[in-house]
């Protein structure tokens, strides 16, 4: 089972569709411990990334994660934009000129872009940011990879690890970002950037199970 | 929500526009990417001052464009920090040849657009130094925080470092400038009400009628504590108390005082907390060597406000002094 660059494309119009959808909840998140304008911000980046691959025809996924990476970094502003550019673009170096990608490439593009994400937030886990989902979430990914698990299974249980490293953030004290500046204070709230980060592992799941 | 707005989305866009109507002998606004640039630019064989940040500050940052103060200023939506093709190209614009500062605030979203904004300078040949602000005392514990937040002293910074620009110096003797302004500058702000962002259309947060938020910083995010209302003096008293032990200012410093408005608060009640803070610095024997009183660095309509201390030396009284002619700060001819 492939992925090809027409599943990913569906992949990054899901996305949009969520982030649209999710826009209210993620200001509500944001507004309780940080500016209120990761919803916006999001939905405003990802309605421009469609907007760009709907004029172009690249059937490289590396092209399109670069397409997307340099777009959210252009739209997005704050703190999301590089990170998630970055994200995207790092992801996108991994699977450059391949029409398709494996389970394998799909977790080594993932572990890439995180590792950017790393590199330019230098956030840990457990600082409650969008690491806190993404990297439990690439772990169990790589896990069912490496047991031969099918593509489904591994989705499955990336969504799942996602979802709960988002959960685990509400009790947790930020250290990162604006919402480190409430100190305790931040405790007792979801983080936006974890959530934003499931919805579109989730929007991943839910188009190429 | 009640603004004077037409749609939510133009805000940003519809504000740059009237900029350039009522300024056009200072400076112009570039659309797509937006940028506010002085209107003689690049000023040839001069350190070029970029700065930028997230709209609903105003005046800063592009009410600081001008002779004497920053050459080009990128906003970015409300209350977002801008991003890395604007400070470039912004960058290419008034490069006069002896390189361009980065002043930035510190928030994580700023420093990390403005960092990818060196990397693409760096590669198209554009010397580039950032210094970034973190002056805001309410923020205590910076080991495990983004660190301070970047306030007051930017505008002190933006201020001076432009005077040094004009005057000639280096790229890295501005930077050096704006570092020092940075390690003897320090404020501390405080909320009445919370402020709507026009796209979210409804309050950032609750603060009930009879309490106020001390500490807060720029962008109507909750501050340290919250408590209930007290008279301007003991507010003032707060806030200087805590800037004051924080350097620590001590007795015969010299000191630029700055009593900002955060929007909302209008001068008589911005007066009534001046005199106050005058009165305190120069209890702790503090010379007030220079002012400024004003909304200048603003969270919208919050109505609250923000006291910066700097401590001054002879170059940094004789660059304040200097002639500035921007749309928002005017002396000196």
């Amino acid at each position: 089972m492939v992925i090809s660059h027409q599943d990913t494309l569906t992949w990054l119009i899901a996305c949009a569709k969520t982030l649209e959808e999710n826009r209210e909840y993620l200001i509500e998140l944001d507004a309780a411990i940080g500016d209120a304008d990761h919803g916006a911000n999001m939905d405003r980046g990802f309605k421009a990334v469609l907007q760009k691959l709907s004029n172009s025809n690249d059937q490289d996924i590396g092209a399109i994660f670069k397409t997307v990476g340099m777009t959210l970094v252009s739209t997005v502003g704050g703190a999301a934009g590089p990170l998630y550019g970055t994200f995207f673009l790092q992801a996108g170096i991994k699977l450059a000129g391949q029409p398709e990608m494996t389970l394998p490439d799909w977790v080594a593009a993932l572990e890439a872009g995180i590792d950017g994400v790393q590199m330019r937030g230098k956030a840990q886990t457990g600082d409650k940011t969008m690491l806190d989902a993404l990297l439990p979430a690439m772990e169990a990914l790589k896990q069912k990879s490496l047991d031969g698990a099918s593509l489904e299974d591994a989705l499955t249980a990336c969504t799942e690890a996602a979802r709960q490293g988002m959960e685990a953030t509400i009790p947790l004290v930020a250290r990162k970002g604006r919402a480190s500046y409430l100190g305790e204070r931040s405790a007792g709230h979801q983080d936006p950037g974890a959530t934003s980060s499931f919805l579109i592992l989730k929007a991943a799941s839910d188009c190429w199970k | 929500m009640k603004k004077l707005i037409n749609k939510t989305e133009d805000v940003v866009k519809e504000e740059l526009e009237g900029i350039a109507l009522a300024h056009p002998d200072l400076v112009k606004v570039h659309f797509e990417p937006h940028y506010v640039y002085r209107a003689n630019s690049p000023v040839k064989g001069k350190v070029a001052l970029v700065s930028g940040g997230g709209s609903g500050h105003e005046p800063m940052h592009g009410g600081f464009v001008g002779y004497g103060m920053l050459h080009a200023a990128c906003p970015g939506a409300v209350f977002t920090s801008p991003t890395p093709d604007q400070m470039l190209e912004a960058a290419k614009t008034v490069d006069g040849g002896k390189g361009v500062l980065f002043i930035v605030k510190n928030y994580s979203g700023d420093v990390m657009n403005f960092e990818m904004a060196a990397d693409l300078a760096k590669m198209e040949d554009i010397e580039v130094e950032s210094v970034i602000i973190d002056d805001d005392v309410a923020v205590q514990d910076s080991l495990y925080t983004a660190g301070r937040r970047g306030v007051g002293s930017t505008v002190l910074a933006e201020k001076l470092c432009g005077a040094a620009a004009e005057q000639g110096q280096s790229l890295s003797q501005v930077a050096d400038i704006c570092r020092k302004v940075n390690a003897n500058g320090r404020s501390m702000g405080m909320a009445l009400t919370s402020c709507t962002v026009p796209h979210v259309g409804k309050p950032t947060f609750d603060l009930p009628e009879d309490e106020m938020e001390i500490g807060i910083g720029i962008h109507g995010e909750p501050g340290r504590t919250r408590m209930k209302l007290k008279s301007a003096d003991e507010i003032v008293e707060m806030l200087m108390t805590a800037v004051i032990q924080d350097l620590p200012y001590k007795k015969s410093d010299r000191v630029l005082l700055f009593v900002n408005s955060m929007g909302g608060t209008p001068l008589i009640e911005l007066y009534i907390a001046y005199r106050k803070a005058h009165q305190i610095a120069e209890n702790h024997g503090l010379v007030v060597a220079r002012n400024l009183v004003g909304p200048y660095i603003t969270s919208l309509e919050m109505a609250g406000m923000s006291v910066t201390l700097l401590k001054l030396d002879d170059e940094l009284v004789s660059l304040w002094d200097a002639p500035v002619h921007t749309p928002a700060l005017r002396w000196g001819t």
